[in-house]
């Protein structure tokens, strides 16, 4: 375990990002947190989330594949990708450490997406452990501890310090690279800041959600419960949700058409959109009910069924934060799979 | 004024659904906490006293719901519209988007709706409790077990801290008094902007549009958008796109929707509030509006059901384009 | 075979031969630049075939993986991929990638067993590989039996090739039908789960369905009603896909992914999965 004071913070950022690009969660021109790159005078925020997960690092909104070159009835297929640099996101939270996962289960299996790997493959991650959860929190639902963070590097934010912990070589490389910002020490003040979190674990309101009744094998009891209607009856019909969540990694890929040239690339897209499935011919998801069962049966049942029952959501609570109805999975897994009582 | 109770729309509901004026009610259900609420439909009396709330958080507009809600539907369905909401509701008339005679509209006063981002600003995370029953909102959290107590000032949403009118322009009956068209500052924003330098206001655009992460709700959740399919999601369109392929495009999306309401667009605020990135989206239409306003005379969608909108009103007074083109250089 | 690592990148292809075979679909044959194959696939297996600027599509390998100099895909005209398509002219290049999905059992639930295949409309050209494959080792199976129908004479796929090819072989028996009368047509009249019945095919075989989705469900209720087992019919599925690789979330049923755990169904297997495609 090393630490370093908050007020050299600043210092510490700067010594991190003079050989790799750094990125933090900062307070933006609206007020909420974003991931942005660190410069001279970028102060960490202290918002508890952003409202973008940082699962754009790695899976952009928009990210070109490549390019076509047509003259005449003859193609040339261009592979634009230039290599990446090593860059270092700071400040990610435990349940976005764990989304990493979920998308890893996606992306890395085979046939592995390159573009993912690639850019994962030059993302150090250094999380950070929660101060303050907020009421929307339910990671513990998902086994996640908010105070005991993953990634390649775990941190603990106090009153007055920071400490760091590598998890791996790569960890490890980067914490030696600090020098002298950093101090050796024991791990009592980050026992303590543990302690503290997982008493106010304790109170949250969600801290008894739990995923009893979903997983694997649930398709034929859950596919039919008469309360998606009801459900989804408000829904809208917009990616918000989507769009937000740490896991969910439906994509599109498109043409554009430059004038010199077509790139072809891959946008995030949405099972709550009406065209997601529809064909020339037909569209076997007609209504908003199905698009909507589709994204929590994802979550809750297909995804755990090809994962070892790892569920595909971590609780971090910004579809409940950011769904213009209101709607979201904790109202799903409350009323899904029989009485649940109140 | 006396704040209008969930007790009092429950027993008007329940009235109305038990002598068969109506044969369901569109309202709001309560969530996991005091602020999350979900518009829902009711049918008995059992399900409202179970679920149904009204507090600061009932913001939503109603309207749009009906376009879905009153097809395939026995009897009416009871709405209860604030009133900002009616004017969408006689907008969406005009465009014969709903069935007037499915509708029973109960008109309900409104001092204006909570903003739970300003809440949260105020009260910090980890919300416990809300009560919004007296003048001030007492917010209780996690981490404090002394309430924070929030003036309406500092926790209304920015479209009722400019808001156009308390008078209900549509209704079957009325809960309360009804009020007048207010005199609002909902334009001084929109002159801000006009003020700037072109460059200055592409930057201002350039960066709150940079936010825009294409989810859709702002079309989504406008009761002016109410097109069966969306060019934006039709693939033969053209312009089709889930994302932009570029910067420009992210902007092409906004302008386009602002124009397609242009003249239909009530101010309802839905967009803004929706907006999962808080870009205030509400500019841009309201721009159009204060620009009709200037060139064509006082408009307000929705004042009336059957008006026509200045854009598709061809008058002999009409402004010359040139006119527009050349007042270009004094805006800049 | 195509590097797993760039799955979505595709190679570029070159239609060599465009084939009309009814008024709304067209078979192309594709190879590399350089004349060869794109790569080795197994019957019932897709590709994806692009137009840059177009779109890209999900499209079964027609031919046979037994043909080792190019590949075939019949192509109805039905969207935009496929409009661009149609009017391909040859020496045109487009883009290809694969193979996708599951192939059919053929080298081992098939093997050694009667053999039915069922097909409507376009939904011949999935089974026109396994149908040439099983003739091409034609010792391996028993009996083959292919029951086609379409709208008419002219909506008939590879017709020219199942009267000289096909009917010819030993041990192959096809069975035309065409929805209604037409001058010319002196076969059986009507739709293909009622011939279905009416032929009454002894059960002890794997039929293998491929047709418009009602067609598909009339048809395996017939199959069960003369006394077929669910576990001994085979079906291919279709729904929108983008990556082929199960991973950009669209094409599932259930848990199951077309692409990658389809197209290939099994009857039995496919009643355990939701209703929803």
């Amino acid at each position: 375990m090393r630490k370093c004071s908050l007020d050299k913070l600043d210092l510490l950022l700067g010594e991190i990002a003079k050989s790799n690009e750094l990125y933090l969660p900062v307070d933006d021109s609206d007020g909420s947190a974003v991931y942005k790159k660190w410069e001279k005078g970028t102060a960490l925020s202290d918002a508890l989330n952003t409202v973008r997960s940082p699962k754009d690092f790695f899976f952009p909104q928009t990210e070109n594949l490549m390019e076509f070159k047509m003259q005449g009835k003859n193609i040339e297929i261009i592979d634009t990708r230039s290599e990446l640099e090593d860059f270092v996101i700071f400040g990610v939270r435990a349940c976005d450490v764990k989304s990493f996962e979920i998308l890893d289960r996606v992306f890395l299996s085979e046939p592995v997406d390159s573009y993912y790997a690639m850019r994962r493959s030059h993302g150090v991650i250094i999380s950070l452990a929660c101060t303050r959860p907020a009421e929307t929190c339910f990671c513990k639902t998902f086994g996640i501890d908010p105070a005991s963070p993953s990634g390649d590097i775990s941190a603990w934010k106090t009153e007055s310090e920071i400490f760091f912990e590598a998890n791996n070589e790569k960890g490890e490389a980067l914490l030696s690279s600090l020098g002298a910002l950093l101090q050796d020490c024991d791990n009592e003040a980050v026992e303590a800041q543990k302690a503290k979190i997982n008493a106010i674990m304790d109170k949250l309101p969600l801290k008894n959600l739990t995923t009893e009744g979903f997983g694997g094998g649930k398709t034929a009891e859950l596919f039919d419960d008469p309360h998606w209607a009801e459900l989804s009856e408000a829904c809208l019909g917009c990616g918000t949700c989507t769009f937000v969540c740490p896991t969910c990694q439906c994509y599109d890929i498109k043409d554009f058409n430059t004038g010199n040239g077509v790139i072809r690339f891959r946008c995030w897209d949405s099972c709550m959109y009406s065209d997601f499935t529809k064909m020339a011919h037909g569209n076997n998801r007609l209504t908003q009910k199905e698009r909507f069962r589709q994204r929590f049966m994802h979550k809750l049942v297909y995804y755990p069924e090809n994962n070892d029952g790892l569920f595909s959501c971590v609780g971090c609570g910004r579809c409940l934060a950011k769904c213009p109805i209101s709607m979201n999975i904790v109202k799903v897994m409350k009323t899904i799979g029989g009485d649940k009582g109140e | 004024m006396q704040k209008i109770t969930r007790d009092v729309l429950i027993d008007k509901a329940s009235a109305l659904l038990s002598d068969g004026t109506v044969s369901c009610v569109l309202g709001w259900k309560k969530g996991e906490f005091d602020y999350d609420v979900t518009p829902a439909v009711f049918t008995t009396h059992d399900e409202l006293i179970k679920d149904f709330v009204f507090s600061d958080f009932c913001g939503a507009n109603f309207s749009k719901y009906l376009v879905s809600k009153t097809k395939n539907i026995e009897g009416r369905i009871l709405v209860f519209l604030k009133p900002c909401d009616t004017y969408s509701f006689n907008q969406l008339l005009t465009e014969h988007r709903f069935d007037r005679e499915k509708v029973y509209a109960v008109g309900i006063p409104c001092e204006g709706m909570a903003d739970i981002s300003k809440v949260r600003a105020i009260s910090g995370e980890g919300i416990a409790s809300i009560d919004t029953s007296g003048d001030k909102m007492l917010v209780t959290t996690l981490y404090d077990d002394e309430p924070v107590e929030i003036a309406p000032c500092d926790f209304l949403a920015e479209r009722c801290i400019n808001c156009k009118s308390k008078k209900h322009v549509a209704f079957d009956e009325l809960i309360g008094e009804d009020g007048d068209v207010i005199d609002s500052n909902r334009f001084d924003e929109v002159a801000r902007l006009e003020s700037l330098t072109p460059d200055e206001r592409f930057a201002f655009w350039q960066n709150e549009l940079s936010r825009c992460i294409r989810c859709n709700a702002c079309r989504d959740a406008c009761p002016a958008c109410t097109c069966e399919k969306c060019v934006f999601d039709n693939p033969a369109s053209g312009i089709e796109n889930k994302s932009p392929a570029n910067e420009f495009e992210e902007k092409l999306f906004h302008i386009i929707r602002a124009y397609h309401v242009a003249g239909r667009c009530t101010d309802c605020g839905e967009c803004s509030r929706v907006c999962p990135q808080n870009i205030p989206l509400h500019l841009l239409n309201r721009k159009f509006i204060k620009d009709m306003n200037d060139f064509y005379g006082e408009y307000q969608a929705g004042a009336e059901v059957g008006m026509r909108a200045p854009l598709v009103d061809y008058t002999t007074e009409d402004l010359e384009p040139g006119e527009v083109f050349d007042r270009r250089d004094t805006d800049a | 075979m195509n590097n797993l690592n760039e799955t979505l990148i595709p190679k570029v292809g070159v239609i060599t031969d465009v084939r009309i075979d009814t008024p709304d679909i067209k078979t192309f044959r594709v190879v590399t630049t350089d004349g060869e194959k794109a790569f080795d696939h197994r019957p019932g297996q897709c590709a994806m075939l692009s137009v840059p600027g177009v779109g890209e599509a999900m499209f079964s390998i027609t031919s046979s993986p037994t043909n080792e100099e190019y590949m075939e895909f019949s192509i109805k005209k039905c969207g935009c991929v496929t409009d661009w398509l149609h009017q391909a002219e040859k020496g045109q290049q487009i883009t290809i990638r694969g193979p996708y999905g599951k192939p059919f059992p053929v080298d081992d639930v098939f093997a050694g067993k009667d053999l039915l295949f069922i097909a409507g409309g376009v939904g011949l050209a999935p089974l026109r590989s396994v149908i040439n494959y099983c003739r091409h080792y034609r010792d391996r199976y028993g009996k083959i039996d292919i029951v086609y129908g379409s709208r008419s004479k002219d909506d008939l796929l590879d017709y020219q090739e199942i009267i000289e090819e096909w009917q010819k072989d030993e041990g192959v028996n096809v069975y035309l039908t065409i929805d209604n009368p037409q001058e010319g047509w002196d076969g059986h009249v009507g739709f293909v789960p009622n011939y279905v019945k009416e032929l009454s095919f002894d059960t002890n075989k794997v039929a293998v369905i491929c047709g418009p989705p009602i067609m598909i469900k009339f048809t395996l209720d017939g199959l069960c009603d003369i006394g077929f087992d669910k576990t001994d019919v085979y079906t291919t599925l279709e729904l929108r896909m983008k990556c082929g690789v199960g991973k950009c979330g669209r094409c599932n049923v259930g848990a199951k992914y077309v692409c990658k755990d389809g197209p290939v169904f099994r009857c039995d297997e496919l009643e355990e999965l939701p209703d929803e495609y």
